[in-house]
């Protein structure tokens, strides 16, 4: 028979971790998203006076996150700065997120036709309110699925912070697996975790895209 | 009244408009036809300042359209135009489409923008089309749509490029017929098409373009009935 020394405290500690990494990820898209959309706007309007703009970004998307994290982490203990570990996860994964996020919604800018803006200033609406109200919602339509799929990477990524001292859903179960020595159980349960997560995250996703794309 | 006073337009090395003259006065209809590339479009999107000209004047009701100080988003406002594409804002309603400029433009309030809206859609034919995606409407609801969303503006003048050219031949006639009912109505147009009949039915003057000036301009009977030039003559005959 199958028997298991995981007990219900181990299960509470994992859903401590689950809770952790859906933070860092919920924090890390607040800060990708945000950027994401200015700096995405900004490269599709510019695109000749952004190309430091998109260097820089460049940098966050091609460094390995994992070089990142240790990177600020020891940069901020040599400078002094008062963060903690945790600030500095959500940060990096923000700032990746962020550099990602960009060439999505530039992508989703430059699929709005010219000709839909035309129509827009001819009724009279200034470059602001064609933004806002026709270029930035359509442009939302066409890049969301890739900000879903930009979403479900950034969680599995965060696994990566457990390397700066951060207490996730990856690490409980490797402290668990120490004590136990369970590893098939231990970590097919943590990626079941995962695995609910994100399908949560889809089916939530489908349901706004539905609703986006109301015809 | 609109005065194109010498305009001249380029496109980098290319220049499409070549000097063009001609006057649109209030209550007029004037048609523009010619082949591809004869910059009769183009000439459109300099009346309101959507493309930008390198010599001559357009002035709109006295107005200097590109004069720097020219509040462009207030003249167009008086200018409506509907292009060869539709641009129906797909994620709005056909209601929302058309409240969307009195609302943002106008500042009307929601219950203004409406009655305006809804009174616009009626006279184009689409008002049992009020609450559904233009995703959903044909291509000739969604051009009368867009000629109600210009509409909607209470403009002065409207500019219609090529309105009927994208669609499916069996559903040009529909368009035509509510630019006709603007026609009857008194509105000042200009009409880039290449309709010729119908521009010979609605039009108080036909300006016949060819490689970026007027070649021939006059009334529809003169121009289309009996053209005097071999380019005109020969561009008919191409088309009728």
């Amino acid at each position: 028979m199958f028997s298991t020394d995981l007990t219900s405290n181990d299960l509470i500690f994992l859903v401590q971790g689950a809770w952790v990494t859906i933070e860092l990820t919920a924090l890390a898209m607040l800060i990708g998203t945000v950027f994401g959309t200015l700096f995405g706007f900004v490269r599709a309007s510019f695109p000749t006076a952004s190309i430091p703009l998109a260097f820089v970004l460049d940098v966050f998307r091609s460094v390995p996150l994992l070089i990142q994290f240790v990177l600020l982490n020891s940069a901020k203990s040599i400078v002094g700065l008062k963060i903690s570990p945790f600030t500095v996860g959500y940060v990096v994964l923000g700032v990746y997120a962020a550099a990602l996020c960009t060439e999505i919604v530039r992508g989703g800018v430059l699929a709005v036709p010219k000709s839909l803006r035309l129509a827009a200033r001819s009724l009279g609406l200034t470059s602001l309110q064609d933004t806002l109200h026709i270029t930035l919602p359509i442009a939302a339509r066409v890049a969301f699925p890739g900000w879903l799929n930009l979403m479900l990477a950034v969680m599995k990524d965060s696994a990566l912070v457990t390397w700066i001292g951060i207490i996730e859903l990856l690490r409980t179960a490797q402290q668990i697996n120490t004590r136990i020595n369970e590893p098939l159980f231990v970590f097919f349960i943590a990626g079941l975790f995962y695995y609910v997560v994100s399908w949560a995250v889809s089916q939530l996703g489908n349901q706004a895209e539905r609703r986006l794309q109301n015809d | 009244m609109i005065e194109i006073q010498n305009v001249h337009k380029s496109f980098g090395d290319l220049e499409v408009v070549k000097g063009v003259t001609m006057n649109v006065n209030k209550g007029e209809v004037v048609s523009i036809i010619g082949g591809s590339g004869s910059g009769k479009s183009t000439l459109l999107m300099c009346i309101n300042g959507l493309e930008t000209i390198q010599r001559g004047s357009i002035r709109v009701d006295g107005i200097e359209v590109h004069a720097k100080g020219t509040n462009l988003d207030k003249l167009r406002r008086r200018i409506g135009i509907v292009f060869q594409q539709w641009n129906a804002f797909a994620h709005l309603t056909v209601l929302e489409n058309v409240m969307l400029a009195p609302r943002l433009v106008l500042k009307l309030s929601r219950s203004e923008a409406e009655a305006v809206a809804v009174k616009q859609l009626k006279h184009v034919g689409l008002g049992d089309k009020l609450k559904v995606y233009p995703g959903r409407l044909s291509g000739g609801q969604q051009q009368r749509m867009a000629i109600a969303r210009a509409l909607a503006m209470s403009p002065d003048y409207m500019l219609f490029d090529e309105a009927t050219s994208a669609l499916d031949p069996q559903l040009v006639g529909e368009v035509l017929d509510t630019m006709r009912l603007l026609a009857e109505e008194g509105m000042t147009m200009i009409l880039v098409t290449h309709e010729i009949k119908f521009a010979k039915e609605v039009s108080d003057r036909v300006a016949f373009f060819h490689k970026g000036v007027i070649h021939e301009i006059g009334s529809p009977d003169q121009v289309i009935g009996n053209p005097q030039k071999p380019e005109t003559v020969q561009f008919l005959k191409s088309v009728l």
